[in-house]
């Protein structure tokens, strides 16, 4: 009898986990759980203990708490690549979006061989990052640039531009380049966001006598944030953390005028191998990389109005 | 009948391909030096070794057909795996620090001086090199001793001397190229007179821009620090030596401040500059791609002479390291001391044509320096050479402040003229001031 009530018991708590939508939920979790904590957890902890000590490549180090930062502060380059980064990131994401926001609206109309026109849009994202760098390192040469030799032959300029030797131009063309990157990311997401758009509001719009311009801010826009938040915070963080882009062009130079925050680390912790440096400058974009993502959930999430409710 | 199975057919089939593609003078060698060799390698020993990507196919193809004459003479197993060195040198560092990967790195720069515990101590395969082959240079030493054992092998060194057009130097009133620092001025000015300018890069170019900007900080007797590693970068001299870059800065082509290590070479091909500083790779691509309008008209010099009235030159090491995590520690002494026996290092200088340059004095003879005249001064290459670290020891903080273009900005600065030479010196002293404290 008793022996059989705790067979029965046994079978009954088997029986209950097994209905425990909790329990299993997380059982089912777990693998990913894992492979998060493994692969993304451990390395972002890794990399702020490490920038917290002197540990340089093939020696370990020991904790030194905030004196990378501290030091960090003081160091002209570090500061000039902080500046950069900012600059190349607010320059580069805003007009990102603005030709991207273009692009998908010409797409979003009816125009001939439409499938085609939107596949070699995709061009510049699916083209490696490198190989595009190479590209623009051969347009951007300091004696036989493309560009340059067009408007020489037009009669234009008389002297080929020093793209990459004037501290600006090299600003600018880093930049221009990245644009020329980032464009067709932003543009098919949002020309998918605005095929969601129903047909319907527009045409009542048209009817209350709305014009273009108003059809645009008056629906278009609004009912597009959710799609440009998650854009444009996807495109802040791939243009704060590109590297190969500039490593490939510019090596940061010339004199650090185009060194990002992510070339410095690169190359102060595995090239100059002082890695728990290498780390801090990579610990210091955290905090930007998170108030770019939490600017873009608070401000531009998903509004009551936008499925049908009431703003409170 | 002998039977076959599969596997001794192929194992058969095998070793005829590999001993067709070795020359059999190559495996007699090999096969002599085993019997002689006074390291003899363990029992099944196999080697992982580990290069930089080579710059020359034939010296590639070289190395590798010796590595497997090795194999065939002794049965020493030997993969060899091929990195880009930047992408070379952290693999390196990692090895290091957790004590496993390959059994020899054939790495760049002093970078065993940054994890000296971690390598073999090649002591006595350097002896025997030295002893057997007329001695060391001293660059080599001080790039490989530490604490007065060999942490290294310094298997060979890559010159980068000046290049120049012969035509347009004579043109602009030299019939020798200068070989003072106040000549070289006038040159490089008189060749910007002329409509053909020389230039040097100003980018973060980590071979052509840190030669010659050390050789032009070293001219005039400045240098990072004293031989007692204390910092004494902003100094009279180098403010001195800026003052020249800025000078010289003026004479440049344009665009120079963006030039990293590919520029020079193409703008050089080209016809665009007439001077610039660079292994022997311009000439060797002109020879090899029949440009005989650039390969007949231009020629290679020593970097002129400064104030401080010794040749101030800074050429880049590349160093045979053994972990001391190998298990066939005999094997590797045996594999690397064979690589530097006359015979084979004779002809992987000849593969090198001129790339790569000796360190034994024995190898002073060698064909591949008689064979092409305008080879001839990267013969001197490890004669009139500093380590990086001059004055002071190499390790962490030379390391780092090279990495860190700290003497290449500085020099790019005073070029381009954003600071003033004296400006300049004191920023980048103030930047060298990090890793020289610790």
């Amino acid at each position: 009898m008793a022996n059989a009530q705790t067979a029965n018991g046994g079978t009954s708590v088997l029986t209950r986990w097994m209905n425990n939508r909790n329990l299993m939920g997380m059982l089912f979790m777990l693998p990913a759980g894992t492979i998060l904590l493994i692969f993304l957890t451990y390395p972002l902890a890794l990399g702020v203990w490490l920038g917290m000590t002197d540990v340089k490549v093939g020696r370990p180090g020991v904790f030194v708490g905030l004196e990378n930062f501290a030091w960090l502060m003081e160091d002209s380059v570090f500061l000039l690549s902080v500046f950069n980064t900012f600059l190349y990131t607010i320059v580069a994401s805003i007009i990102k979006f603005g030709l991207g926001l273009w692009l998908a609206i010409i797409l979003n109309n009816n125009i001939p061989i439409k499938a085609f026109i939107r596949a070699i849009v995709l061009l510049p994202f699916i083209v490696p990052t490198v190989l595009s760098a190479l590209a623009f390192w051969w347009i951007y040469d300091s004696q036989d640039s493309v560009l340059s030799w067009i408007l020489i032959e037009m009669g234009v300029i008389d002297k080929t531009i020093d793209f990459l030797g004037d501290p600006n131009n090299a600003r600018a063309s880093v930049i221009a380049a990245n644009i020329w990157r980032g464009i067709p990311f932003v543009a098919i997401t949002l020309l998918a966001g605005l095929q969601t758009i129903p047909r319907t509001l527009y045409e009542a719009a048209t009817i209350d006598g709305a014009n273009e311009w108003q059809r645009f801010t008056r629906i278009t826009f609004p009912l597009l944030t959710p799609i440009i938040a998650v854009v444009m915070t996807f495109s802040v963080l791939f243009t704060f953390t590109d590297f190969q882009l500039i490593w490939v062009m510019t090596r940061g130079g010339p004199i650090n005028a185009t060194h990002l925050m992510a070339t410095l680390s690169y190359q102060r912790g595995i090239v100059g191998g002082a890695l728990g440096e290498g780390a801090a400058i990579a610990v210091a974009m955290i905090p930007f990389l998170l108030a770019a993502i939490l600017f873009s959930y608070f401000g531009l999430q998903n509004r009551k109005w936008q499925r049908g409710g009431r703003d409170d | 009948m002998k039977k076959y199975t599969r596997r001794q057919t192929l194992k058969t089939l095998g070793g005829a391909a590999t001993a067709a593609m070795v020359p059999s003078s190559l495996l007699t060698a090999a096969r002599a030096f085993a019997e002689m060799s006074p390291w003899k390698p363990e029992k099944g020993a196999s080697i992982r070794m580990l290069r930089w990507k080579r710059f020359v196919a034939s010296e590639g193809e070289s190395t590798e057909a010796l590595l497997k004459a090795f194999t065939q003479a002794t049965g020493v197993n030997i993969r060899l795996d091929s990195e880009g060195f930047e992408d070379l040198r952290p693999k390196a560092a990692v090895a290091a620090s957790i004590g496993s990967g390959p059994d020899i790195i054939w790495t760049i720069h002093a970078d065993p001086h940054l994890y000296p515990n971690a390598m073999l101590d090649m002591s006595d395969v350097a002896d025997y090199l030295g002893n057997k082959y007329g001695g060391w240079y001293p660059i080599a030493k001080d790039y490989s001793i530490r604490k007065g054992q060999w942490i290294s092998l310094p298997y060979t060194f890559s010159g980068n001397f000046l290049n120049y057009r012969i035509s347009q130097v004579k043109k602009a009133g030299f019939s020798s190229f200068p070989a003072n620092t106040d000549d070289f001025l006038t040159l490089m000015t008189e060749l910007n007179k002329a409509g053909t300018p020389g230039g040097f890069a100003l980018g973060n170019a980590s071979g052509d821009g840190n030669c010659w900007a050390h050789w032009v900080l070293w001219s005039h007797g400045g240098k990072m620090v004293d031989s007692n590693d204390n910092l004494v970068l902003n100094s009279p001299e180098t403010v001195a030596g800026l003052e020249y870059v800025a000078k010289l800065g003026e004479t440049f082509i344009p665009g120079v401040a963006s030039w990293l290590d590919g520029h020079n070479n193409k703008a050089f091909l080209q016809g665009a500059c007439s001077v610039t500083n660079n292994g022997i790779s311009i000439y060797a691509a002109a020879v090899r791609e029949g440009m005989s309008n650039i390969a007949n008209d231009m020629d290679h010099a020593y970097w002129p002479t400064g104030p401080a009235g010794v040749p101030t030159e800074f050429h880049v090491q590349f160093p045979m390291t053994v972990y001391n995590h190998t298990k066939y520690p005999n094997a590797c002494k045996a594999l690397l001391a064979w690589l530097m026996e006359a015979e084979q290092y004779d002809k992987f200088m000849e593969a090198s044509v001129g790339y790569l340059s000796h360190p034994l004095k024995a190898y002073d003879n060698n064909p591949v320096w008689t064979a092409d005249a305008k080879r001839r001064v990267f013969k001197d290459t490890v004669t009139r050479s500093r380590t990086f670290a001059h004055a002071g020891s190499l390790g962490y903080a030379a390391a780092s402040a090279f990495a860190d273009f700290i003497v290449v900005n500085m020099v790019a600065e005073a070029a381009i003229g954003t600071k003033t030479p004296a400006e300049a010196a004191k920023d980048a002293h103030r930047r060298a001031e990090r890793y020289y404290k610790i």
